[in-house]
Formats: C-alpha cells, sequence, structure tokens
C-alpha cells in the first residue's frame, strides 16, 4: 500500500463537523431505545419525563441546537492508518484540536473546559484540550468516533482494582453499587460503559469506549452479553425510573468491553452516561 | 397538582406546594451554579455584601449554552444540585427561597430548608433546548469573568419543575423509587 497524504484542513473540517453533529443529532439507537422504554414505562411521572426527552431531542434536530446545555468535553478514538501522512501547518493533535475550537466557537457549543483543575480553573473560552486515544492500525484511512462527555454523568464514574478472587459476583456488586450511588444525579435513563480488565488505565478506557457503543449492539462473547442483559435487567429493578423521580427505566443499555489483564488482577471501571450518549463516527 | 406560579414566590406558596407536586414558573429567576456558588460562599464567611440580593429568590443551577440569533438562550437545562450543598444552607440562611436543579440533596441542605421554609425543584435534565423555551430573557447580574458560569437573570414564563423537596422536608426521591424496586 502506498503512502497517502491527508490535508490538515481535512482534518479540522472532519472534527468540526463530528463535533456539531454529535451535539445536535441524537443517535437512532437511542431514540429508537428511548421511544420503546415509554411505551414499557410503568410510572405516569416516568412516561412523561421519557416524553419530554424525546421532544427535546427532536426541537434539538430540527433548529440545530444542542440537546443539553452541557456540549460536553471533547473525546475522541482515533484509528490512525499507519500509511496517512498529514499535510500542511499543522501537527495531528493540532488539526484535531483546531477542529473542536471551530465546533464549538461557530456551533454555539458551551465552552466547558478549565485550564488547571485545581488552582486557576479559567476557562479555555474555546472548549479545548480534547481528549486523544490513537490506535495506530495498518491502512491509509482515519476512522474517527467522538463523543462529547457531559460531566453530570461523568462525575458518578468508578474505578475498582477487584482482584481475582472476588470473580463475577465481585464484578456484578461494584457496578451495581456504582449505578446505585449514583441515584437520580446522572440524568437517567443511563447508559452504563463498562471495562474489565487491562490496568487502571485500560480499564478506564475500555468504559469510556464501551459507552460509546450503539447500545443495540451486544458484546461478541455470549457469556459477557449475557451480563449486559442481566446487569441491565437489575438496573432497572432499582426503581430509580427517569430523572430518578420512580419508574422502571433506569437504563436503556450496559455495554461491556473487556481486555486481557494481570495474573493477579481483576480492574473494572464504570463510566455512566447520560440518555443522550452522544456520540458520532466517520472515516476519511 | 400543577400549580402555576409567580416569582418571587410568595411564603404562602410555599407552604402549599407538597413533594411531587408540578410547577409552572414566570418572572424573575436568578442563576449560578459552581463558581458563582463559590465567591458567594466566601463573601459571606468574610462577612462581606454579596453582589446581589438573594433573598427571597430562586436559584436555577444551569449554565446555559451560548444562544443562536434570534434565540433568547441556548439550551439551559438544570446541573446537578449535590455539588452546591456545601454552599446552599448558607445561602437559604440568608433568605433564599428555592433550588431548581437536579438529583439528590444532603441533609445539612435539607435541615437549612426547613429551618427558612425553602423548596427544592428539579428540571428535567438533558431536557435543555425544550426546557429553553419557556426562558424569555437573560441578563448578566455579576460575575461576568465567569462566562456561562455568571449570575444572571433569567425572565421565564410557565418554567416547568417539579417540587422534589418541599418547606417541610418530604423527599420523592426517596419515596417513588421504592414503589418500582423489585
Amino acid at each position: 500500500m502506498t503512502v497517502r497524504t491527508i490535508k490538515d484542513t481535512l482534518i479540522i473540517q472532519t472534527v468540526k463537523k463530528l463535533f456539531m453533529d454529535c451535539n445536535y443529532y441524537i443517535g437512532d439507537d437511542i431514540m429508537a431505545s428511548l421511544k420503546n422504554a415509554k411505551n414499557n414505562e410503568k410510572s405516569p411521572v416516568g412516561q412523561s419525563v421519557l416524553n419530554q426527552l424525546i421532544q427535546n431531542n427532536e426541537i434539538a434536530g430540527n433548529e440545530d441546537i444542542p440537546i443539553c446545555q452541557d456540549t460536553g468535553m471533547a473525546v475522541l478514538f482515533v484509528e490512525y492508518g499507519d500509511k496517512v501522512v498529514i499535510d500542511g501547518e499543522m501537527s495531528f493533535a493540532e488539526a484535531v484540536n483546531e477542529g473542536v475550537r471551530q465546533a464549538y466557537i461557530e456551533g454555539y457549543l458551551r465552552k466547558s473546559v478549565v485550564s488547571d483543575p485545581v488552582f486557576d480553573r479559567i476557562n479555555t473560552k474555546d472548549n479545548t484540550p480534547a481528549i486523544i486515544y490513537t490506535d495506530i492500525v495498518s491502512g491509509d484511512k482515519i476512522k474517527f468516533t467522538v463523543s462529547c462527555k457531559g460531566f453530570g454523568s461523568e462525575n458518578m464514574s468508578a474505578i475498582k482494582m477487584l482482584t481475582p478472587s472476588a470473580g463475577i459476583e465481585g464484578v456484578k456488586s461494584f457496578i451495581l453499587d456504582t449505578v446505585r450511588y449514583a441515584g437520580p444525579n446522572p440524568c437517567p435513563p443511563i447508559i452504563v460503559g463498562v471495562g474489565i480488565g487491562g490496568t487502571f488505565d485500560k480499564a478506564a478506557q475500555l468504559a469510556k469506549k464501551a459507552t460509546i457503543r450503539p447500545i443495540n449492539i451486544k458484546n461478541p462473547d455470549k457469556r459477557f452479553a449475557d451480563l449486559e442483559n442481566e446487569l441491565l435487567v437489575a438496573i432497572n429493578n432499582m426503581g430509580f425510573g427517569p430523572a430518578g423521580l420512580g419508574g422502571n427505566t433506569t437504563a436503556l443499555g450496559v455495554n461491556i468491553e473487556t481486555y486481557p489483564t494481570h495474573i493477579a488482577g481483576m480492574p473494572v471501571a464504570v463510566n455512566i452516561c447520560c440518555h443522550a450518549a452522544r456520540h458520532k463516527e466517520t472515516v476519511i | 397538582m400543577t400549580y402555576k406560579l409567580n416569582l418571587p414566590l410568595k411564603d404562602e406558596d410555599i407552604a402549599m406546594l407538597k413533594a411531587g407536586d408540578n410547577v409552572l414558573l414566570s418572572g424573575e429567576l436568578l442563576t449560578g451554579r459552581d463558581a458563582a456558588h463559590k465567591r458567594l460562599f466566601e463573601l459571606i464567611q468574610e462577612g462581606k455584601d454579596l453582589p446581589v440580593n438573594i433573598k427571597g429568590q430562586v436559584i436555577y443551577y444551569v449554565g446555559p449554552a451560548p444562544a443562536k440569533k434570534g434565540h433568547a438562550v441556548g439550551p439551559a437545562g438544570p446541573t446537578s444540585s449535590y455539588r452546591m450543598d456545601k454552599y446552599s444552607p448558607a445561602l437559604l440562611d440568608l433568605g433564599l427561597k428555592g433550588m431548581i436543579g437536579k438529583g439528590a440533596r444532603n441533609k445539612e441542605v435539607v435541615d437549612a430548608m426547613i429551618r427558612n421554609g425553602a423548596v427544592y425543584f428539579v428540571a428535567i435534565g438533558g431536557a435543555a433546548a425544550l426546557i429553553s423555551r419557556s426562558i424569555k430573557s437573560t441578563e448578566v447580574i455579576c460575575y461576568d469573568d465567569l462566562g456561562t458560569e455568571a449570575i444572571h437573570k433569567f425572565i421565564v414564563e410557565d418554567f416547568p419543575a417539579i417540587v422534589v423537596i418541599d418547606k417541610y422536608g418530604n423527599n420523592i426521591y426517596e419515596t417513588e423509587f421504592l414503589k418500582y424496586r423489585k
């Protein structure tokens, strides 16, 4: 395969469009799931909340305005083909951040990023820097999967370094305890992203990746697919319901991603996502 | 019950509201979230005057998205209230009568609400585009440097909210989920 040149401006335009689309247009999987949930919701208040969320998503899509005022921190999972060379003034990361900057400034998206997390907390005014995870893959294309991650749900996430003796019961307990503790805070019905295995950091990254997998696609390993279904039922039996005001729709989906781990470990990370679970992907 | 209420709230309105009631609020709301609350709290601790009179007011925990041309405000749904728990009792003791946010409050806040006769409303988290239709105008009152986190005055018309904790301490977050728990 020969080397392929991609202009930095194409990267900027692609990233810009992804973040604007991500904020305005709800995913088909989520919209279908919300409508289905409304028909199955037993609580009248819960039905009314789900109805308002569906209406809200329609307004946002029709008017090209954000679904939520928290337009999130920009997260990108990039599969970067090893035959791609960038033509232009900018490095890959600079072009990605420029795309984020333009999306948030020109797209009427809220700027929610502060420079240092502890002392000054000064707003960077353009929502950069983005969080960029890059995998080098073979090929001459770049695949972007992006998420604009709101922090109402991000703050309810947790990680635990379980050890092998905790077993499957330990994994289940930690996930369910995390969701129970979150209760009404993360804008239920939620999407629960779970990362199991790898190292401390890898588990957290897997959990984030799990939140952006469409909720109608199950884990390819039947054992984990069954665990996803079992956890979804258990979470919906908690009763928090839409907006935490009571009901049988507390989660729309549980997505689990795994990775091999060390003989001494079984890290589990739970990344909670609100009902919008905003994500978009494209290949250039 | 659904009540149409004017802001600022009257004491008799607050006395009538029960956890679980729906309200449509019209009038003036103040906005404030993390950074503005921190500043107000520090002024109170130092015994200084606040740059905004909160007595009798309702604060909406929100940081709106920028407004497109022709819109009064961008999407403006509630943010999580628990992050204000550290600061709210001091504001309630100064006469704040209501808070609008989403999610649970701690015991200190509920105690301060009971002590001062205040109410906690919840707006639907994530319904930001829909909610913004009930916000007719916005104006920065103070802390302009905080951008979206500045304290604004919103003029609202039929702003939809739910009483989650009433002035008597009844809390539907603690009771409703039990009806659906299996």
